[in-house]
């Protein structure tokens, strides 16, 4: 919402800095956004067809400083001769976007003419906002559109506040923060002719739609002009001026905050208005010439003959729409309930500053206020007004009275204020405060103080709770007067264990080397699939592209991507991380999710996985995992592992499947560990107790075996360690080789060291060859002989 | 055979004192020098066999030629550990010499592992809660429709639901399930779960129908805040944002708060930080717990209020660091990872 300084002072005598009321009116909760500086008025001097571009021209644009710029176009709306908005070089729009010096197809570009949605001035984004015509070449557009001297504000509006939707309720909100008088004249304006209810009357069929109908009926409006004010007024809070009538109902809507619409009497047979609900398929051609079919949820105008004649407020229909020879204006103002404008404009795609209005709840006691303040303004054009207002009334909102308890505004602000300080606060705005009447309900605590009963405003909808009352004399105090304490948490804080757990996972990974990556959580349909994996991802059912629709059940299309990314980019055998979620898809009432650990190590094969993962499980303390050699999806089928802990998979190791990469277009290895780190962390067993070493002398003993390829080492050290006992420390795998000359096909050589000792004395070499050779038989039994 | 006397000891020693020395210094290694030790100073050496002459000396003779023969052999002794240090003093140089290095060759570029900035932002931002008393919650980023929406006072078909462009999934009925669109439903899960007194802060990644752009990601991060105890004001919120303020960002950043609307608190404010140079950030939204948000989650609202509070963490990394496309986050490339 835009509002000009000099338009509030039509209801305030507000004075002072603009950045002063600009700071009040933030601090009232409606945030002042910064405007754009650089646009300028300017004019097109010239048009030129661009030499190698149809949809581009070249326009001469002459800002006033003597000097011709050759702006690229893609507009084709304006002439030579016409006032355009121009942001010169160096300007930063409301987009954020910065204007710079361009070349366009081969032709400078030395700013940018402007549309309406641009500049953020209103909804208009085909073509160039064509000036009114007398303003200054190279004047500040804003300063230009108004009054000289003039300010002008861009507040942000919060739904809650839609009486803030006009320089009326803006300016209550000034004055009373400033303390200074407010005052919303009645119109002045003469009737005259026959009373409107002998040419017009209102019918509501659909009472929980239409809460109040009103019409005025104005008489010789043919070609009458509105004042320059009004249309520089409208042009500088983003409206463009179209017609009489048209600017004159933008200019009250955007003043008072209630829009209405206007009919051309001629085309409504007996100036009968109704209001009804569509019936499913009805259609009307509305006012920008589209038939729109509508459906039964959705408010339509009729006419005496029961035909749509608009769709109820969103937008008028063509068949009434008034003209430069309309004559007689039947001008109607409604209150309309606002879901139902709500569904009706988003479903059709139709969004206007009057449906924003609407949705967002108009004052329901305004329309014989707005209808005649036209009717004020339209007067000096020589409209006349009939006597009466025409009206009907449907079903409006209750307007509850609030019970509230001047402790508990206390309570929940941390303030220290007193009652009459409180009803300074709501008094100006519109509240009215007086003593609670009967008993004090029994389960509302009760708090030092008075109790009140307080009306509220029918322009603010959104106040009907005692919280909503405690809002409005805390922002009316301010919240910068709030003095500010600290509550003290009876909690320590901190992580949890495993949040401490899943930390300690980041940091050992960044340790190993290893940079965490981020990819996108979204996928493509195909992402899963390319990799092999089931593509069984929960689906968005909106999203904006298709790459972005599918939820990632794994984290391997990420790093596989991110791998790719690198790789494109001279930067190969990156070696990357990623922690995050994962979604499953589940009968639950939501999907599963889990945390998932993921490790890409380009230009490496699978040992360096396998390896990676015995490091990270030993330093993250996580149970005991079988690493199981078997082909898992999408992994290289002979270099691949599954991970077991408890009996259940919790995750995959090897090397990514080449057919994968291909298709990733990695050209490297890629090898790959991805654990189930929710589950991991779950079964993370807590502080081991602690085994001091022991004083006495060890014995080293090597052992080499011939082992058929089909065994896992793991095998052959699992049957090891158990034949080995207590008196083994350690015990490490430090050879292997391969010669089928000497050891035969299918098999290898493997040499492990194991490190023995006892707690409590010094082991005799007869225990130690107990010990070796009670390894070396059970070894046997895994099919692995000693090598000699 | 002439009988020996003393002076005929002494004058032999002395030769033979005189042969050692040399031998000694003709020892070109320490392994040299210590294999001719038994030769100069072991029991079969010349000099000692001298002492068994001794006794065939007249018995006024014994002492002066035993005393001479126990200082030459004290001074070949010495001699040798002279040479001996000497010796391995030279070798050690020459040992130490051979070993020299560059160390400014480093063959391969270090691989230094590194967190994502975001990663590094949130877990600074949760130390910071931590110490003051709040612990740290979660939430899944798959929500129910009531988790994010209907149980923080935003009914079906309010338009508040229109600031949020949400994106469902195909979970469950259609609409019932979506990817959340703030980090605020974990409130919900944590009034619900657990009773007052509750500090609690909630990091974690949100999702909105948005275009990639330099400044908007459909993915990003949020950290929430809610604090429900007893008698827990306004001012308890501003002064909560204010020790946050500076515990993050330093001495001389200051907060505000400004009056603003979210269905699910009230007293609302949007709350902005004041730089040293005295330009202001806007950083999030907060408010006083609704009570209709606080009664659908069990908690008396009579009895307890509170105060919640929410903000971006992407746009945090970015302004510390100067990133000026959110994008860039997402891209993974190492030139940007290894930068943090």
């Amino acid at each position: 919402m835009k509002v000009l300084l000099s338009w509030l002072q039509e209801f305030t005598p507000v004075e002072g800095s603009p950045q002063g009321i600009a700071d009040d009116l933030s601090d009232l909760g409606l945030a002042v956004a910064a405007a754009p500086a650089g646009i300028v008025v300017a004019r097109v001097a010239g048009l030129r067809p661009h030499p190698d571009a149809d949809r581009i021209q070249l326009v001469d644009v002459d800002a006033g400083d003597g000097e011709l710029r050759q702006v690229c176009c893609g507009a084709f709306n304006m002439a030579v001769g016409d006032l355009v908005p121009f942001a010169t070089v160096g300007t930063t729009m409301p987009s954020g976007l910065e204007i710079g010096r361009r070349r366009m197809r081969g032709q400078a570009s030395e700013g940018m003419l402007c549309s309406a949605v641009e500049l953020e001035m209103g909804p208009d984004a085909e073509g160039i906002m064509i000036l009114p015509a007398g303003l200054e070449l190279g004047d500040d557009l804003t300063a230009a559109l108004g009054v000289a001297g003039d300010v002008l504000f861009d507040l942000e509006v919060n739904p809650n506040r839609p009486d803030a939707l006009s320089v009326v309720g803006v300016a209550r909100d000034l004055a009373a923060r400033r303390g200074l008088p407010f005052e919303l004249p009645e119109p002045q304006v003469e009737t005259s002719g026959a009373p409107a209810g002998e040419s017009s009357s209102v019918e509501i069929l659909a009472p929980d739609l239409c809460g109040r109908f009103s019409v005025r009926v104005l008489c010789n409006a043919t070609g009458a002009r509105p004042p320059p004010l009004l249309a520089r007024r409208l042009l500088a809070l983003g409206m463009r001026p179209l017609n009489f009538v048209v600017d004159l109902s933008n200019y009250v809507m955007l003043e008072i905050g209630q829009p209405s619409h206007a009919f051309d009497a001629d085309l409504v047979p007996g100036g009968a208005l109704g209001v009804r609900r569509a019936t499913e398929g009805e259609q009307v051609e509305t006012l920008d010439g589209v038939v729109r079919t509508l459906n039964a949820g959705d408010g339509v105008i009729v006419d005496a003959s029961d035909r749509a004649i608009g769709i109820a407020g969103v937008m008028g229909g063509a068949s009434v729409e008034i003209s430069a020879e309309t004559q007689v204006v039947l001008l109607e103002a409604a209150w309309w309930n606002p879901p139902d404008i709500a569904r009706t404009s988003r479903r059709l795609g139709l969004r206007s500053e009057a449906s924003a209005r609407f949705e967002a709840g108009v004052d329901p006691e305004i329309a014989p206020w707005a209808l005649e303040r036209f009717a004020e303004l339209a007067a000096p054009g020589g409209v006349t007004l009939a006597p009466e207002l025409v009206q009907a009334q449907g079903h409006l909102p209750p307007r509850p009275t609030v019970r509230v308890r001047t402790g508990r505004v206390n309570a929940i602000l941390g303030t220290d204020l007193t009652p009459p300080e409180m009803r300074a606060c709501l008094e100006p705005i519109g509240f009215g405060v007086s003593a609670a009447a009967g008993e004090p309900s029994p389960e509302l605590r009760s708090y030092p103080g008075e109790v009140w009963d307080v009306t509220v405003p029918s322009w603010r909808p959104d106040s009907s709770t005692e919280i909503d009352v405690i809002e409005e004399v805390g922002r009316l105090w301010s919240y910068s007067r709030i003095a500010r304490t600290v509550p003290s948490s009876p909690h320590s804080g901190g992580l949890t264990a495993r949040q401490r757990s899943r930390r300690r996972a980041h940091d050992v990974l960044a340790g190993f080397g290893l940079m965490e990556a981020m990819p996108l959580p979204f996928l493509a349909p195909g992402d899963l699939g390319r990799c092999g994996l089931p593509a069984d991802g929960i689906t968005v059912t909106n999203p904006l592209v298709a790459e972005e629709s599918v939820m990632r059940t794994s984290l391997r299309p990420g790093l596989l991507k991110a791998v790719a990314y690198n790789a494109a980019r001279r930067q190969p055998g990156v070696a990357l991380f990623e922690i995050g979620h994962v979604h499953a898809p589940g009968d639950g009432e939501l999907p599963a999710e889990s945390d998932h650990l993921a490790v890409a190590l380009a230009g490496r094969e699978a040992p360096a996985a396998a390896a990676l993962w015995e490091r990270l499980r030993r330093a993250m303390a996580f149970v005991p995992t079988e690493v199981r050699n078997e082909a898992t999806a999408g992994m290289h089928p002979t270099r691949s592992a599954s991970l077991i802990a408890g009996g259940e998979t919790v995750g995959v190791l090897g090397e990514i499947d080449p057919a994968v990469s291909e298709a990733f277009d990695i050209a490297e290895r890629v090898a790959w560990l991805e654990c189930d780190l929710g589950r991991l962390l779950e079964s993370h067993v807590g502080d081991s107790h602690y085994r001091q070493p022991s004083r006495f002398p060890s014995s080293d003993i090597d052992l080499a075996f011939v082992v058929d390829d089909a065994i896992p080492a793991a095998a052959v050290e699992a049957a090891l360690r158990e034949a080995a006992g207590d008196a083994l420390v350690t015990l490490h795998l430090f050879d292997v080789f391969r010669d089928a000359d000497r050891l035969g096909p299918g098999c290898r050589s493997v040499a492990w060291r194991l490190r023995l000792q006892a707690a409590d004395r010094t082991l005799t070499d007869a225990e130690v060859g107990e010990i070796r050779a009670a390894c070396i038989e059970a070894i046997a039994t895994t099919g692995a002989t000693l090598r000699d | 055979m002439t009988a020996d006397s003393a002076a005929v000891l002494a004058s032999e020693a002395r030769a033979l004192t005189a042969e050692a020395v040399s031998a000694l210094e003709v020892a070109s290694s320490v392994a040299e020098l210590t294999a001719a030790r038994p030769d100069l100073l072991g029991r079969g050496s010349p000099l000692t066999g001298l002492r068994r002459r001794l006794g065939a000396l007249a018995p006024e003779d014994r002492p002066l030629a035993g005393r001479a023969l126990s200082e030459a052999l004290a001074t070949v002794e010495s001699r040798y550990d002279a040479r001996l240090e000497e010796l391995r003093a030279a070798e050690r140089r020459r040992q130490l010499e051979a070993e020299r290095l560059d160390l400014t060759e480093l063959p391969e570029p270090p691989q230094v592992g590194r967190l994502h900035v975001i990663t590094q932002t949130l877990q600074r931002l949760e130390d910071v809660f931590s110490a003051m008393g709040y612990t740290v919650a979660e939430g899944p980023e798959i929500e129910t429709e009531w988790h994010n929406f209907g149980a923080l006072n935003f009914p079906p078909g309010h338009p508040a639901r229109d600031m949020y462009d949400t994106l469902y999934v195909d979970h469950g009925p259609p609409g019932s399930t979506l990817l959340r669109t703030h980090t605020s439903p974990v409130q919900v899960r944590v009034m619900v779960n657990q009773p007052p007194p509750l500090y609690v802060v909630a990091p974690g990644r949100c999702y909105r129908q948005d275009t990639a752009d330099a400044t908007h990601m459909p993915v990003f991060h949020q950290i929430e805040g809610l604090v429900v105890d007893d008698g827990i004001t306004l001012g308890d919120l501003a002064g909560a944002i204010e020790t946050f303020t500076t515990a993050y960002f330093g001495p001389g950043f200051t907060s505000r708060l400004r009056p603003s609307y979210f269905p699910f608190t009230e007293p609302s404010a949007e709350f902005d930080v004041q730089r040293p140079d005295g330009t202001w950030l806007e950083l999030g939204g907060c408010g006083v717990v609704h009570p209709s948000v606080l009664e659908v989650c069990g908690v008396d609202p009579e009895r307890w209020s509170g105060f919640a509070f929410g903000f971006g963490i992407d746009r945090l990394a970015m302004l510390r660091y100067g990133i000026g496309d959110l994008r860039d986050l997402w891209t993974n490339d190492v030139r940007f990872l290894e930068q943090f």
